[in-house]
């Protein structure tokens, strides 16, 4: 695989998991339980769609096609879309948008903190902006998974049932494929099944302060960073993209 | 041609960013949150480089606007605003004055240095910070949220005086 389109791909991966995941937690907005939950999960979108702009705009730059990070959020089709599946899945109640949130904020972290070493000078500089608010993510959605899980009954049961229906997407955060491997070669990007052992780790302790049961390793859902994206991908595309498909180039 | 004189010193250029504020927490200047990193002439045109705080800060864009818009009306006519992610920005970078400024604004200042170990090695640690209610000076205060009215900022809430505030993270 060409090193430039290599690139592109790893590119979009990176700003489409922040874009999806921004825009799922955008739904939350005068939803949340509270008021400031929901500003929490506002600005943690704010912070996803802020890391979307530098990789989608990176990313148009190194295909060199003139497309920006608007081009490549709102003209692309969901099979050209190359989030991981976890990100897309729905809101749920509380406890399953903190489940996805914590599982996805550990991995995000680990990646980026990794990125910040990378050759490429542009990557590293996203990533370090990036695990700034990051860390702040992942702070906030453990210490939730936790007050759930050790708070009452039936958060615990539903703090419980999120992490187990959430568990076979997270194999795919790990899985690395010939672009991954591409990046791993030129130093861009780091080997992702060597995130596998600390992210675990983290979520061992977490679980267990929680007091809840972490699932056991079993078989993995994964396409997402090849296109191949659950039936929900295609609705937050319609959300998402219904005004610039309706009024093309619309600006305010 | 454009005199020597047309050129105010940088220096002086960011004296009257001094009086920039920023539009989210007016009671401290873009400088004082040290967003403004370089202030340089390029033959006759004045370069201006800033850094979001967050990279989804709603206000950078209206932070440049605010810098051009102030510059302008100093009589700088050619004006380049460029921005720059590296390094990026830390809440070290707030200066003395910003700091008493925004505790005298009821904002408590970042308490922490920026530089903190890996949060994997501090959530298992997990000792809370202690951050002083900027009302009555108290230490017995609680975080009701990490985030606050801005992603710059958690909600907490004092115990002793019942003050709820804003506390400026560490970033």
């Amino acid at each position: 695989m060409a090193e430039q389109e290599a690139l592109f791909e790893y590119l979009l991966r990176l700003g489409d998991n922040a874009l999806i995941l921004g825009h799922r937690l955008s739904e939350w907005c005068g939803h949340a339980p509270a008021l400031e939950e929901d500003l929490a999960l506002s600005n943690v979108a704010l912070d996803l769609i802020g890391q979307t702009q530098l990789w989608l705009n990176l990313a148009g730059e190194v295909e060199g096609k003139g497309r920006d990070a608007n081009n490549l959020a709102y003209l692309r089709d969901a099979r050209d879309f190359r989030n991981v599946l976890l990100v897309e899945q729905p809101n749920g109640d509380f406890a399953v948008t903190m489940a996805r949130q914590f599982y996805f904020d550990a991995w995000h972290y680990l990646l980026l903190r990794e990125l910040m070493n990378s050759t490429d000078g542009r990557v590293a500089e996203i990533a370090a902006k990036g695990l700034k608010e990051v860390t702040y993510h992942l702070e906030r959605s453990r210490e939730w998974v936790v007050r759930l899980g050790d708070g009452t009954e039936e958060s615990h049961e539903r703090m419980q049932a999120a992490l187990d229906d959430l568990w076979m997407f997270t194999g795919e955060l790990f899985e690395a494929d010939e672009v991954d491997q591409e990046m791993v070669r030129r130093g861009v990007g780091p080997d992702l099944g060597a995130l596998r052992e600390p992210w675990l780790g983290l979520m061992r302790a977490t679980a267990e302060e929680a007091t809840l049961t972490l699932p056991q390793p079993g078989w993995a859902q994964r396409g997402g960073k090849r296109g191949i994206h659950s039936e929900h991908l295609g609705y937050i595309l319609a959300d998402l993209q219904f005004l610039q498909r309706a009024y093309p180039n619309a600006t305010w | 041609m454009t005199s020597i004189l047309a050129r105010p010193d940088p220096d002086r250029i960011k004296s009257w960013l001094e009086e920039v504020p920023d539009p989210e927490v007016p009671a401290v200047s873009v400088m004082d949150l040290g967003i403004v990193r370089d202030v340089q002439w390029d033959g006759d045109e004045l370069v201006v480089a800033i850094t979001p705080t967050y990279s989804g800060c709603p206000a950078t864009s209206v932070i440049a606007l605010d810098i051009e818009t102030a510059l302008r009306a100093r009589g700088i006519e050619r004006l380049r605003i460029e921005r720059r992610l590296s390094p990026p920005w830390t809440t070290d970078w707030i200066t003395e004055g910003g700091r008493r400024r925004l505790e005298a604004y009821g904002i408590a200042p970042p308490a922490e240095n920026a530089r903190t170990p890996s949060p994997f090695d501090r959530f298992l640690r997990s000792t809370p910070l202690v951050i002083a209610c900027p009302r009555c000076r108290s230490e017995n205060t609680f975080r009701v949220s990490e985030f606050g009215s801005t992603p710059c900022k958690a909600q907490y809430q004092c115990r002793d005086c019942l003050e709820p505030f804003d506390y400026f993270k560490c970033i």
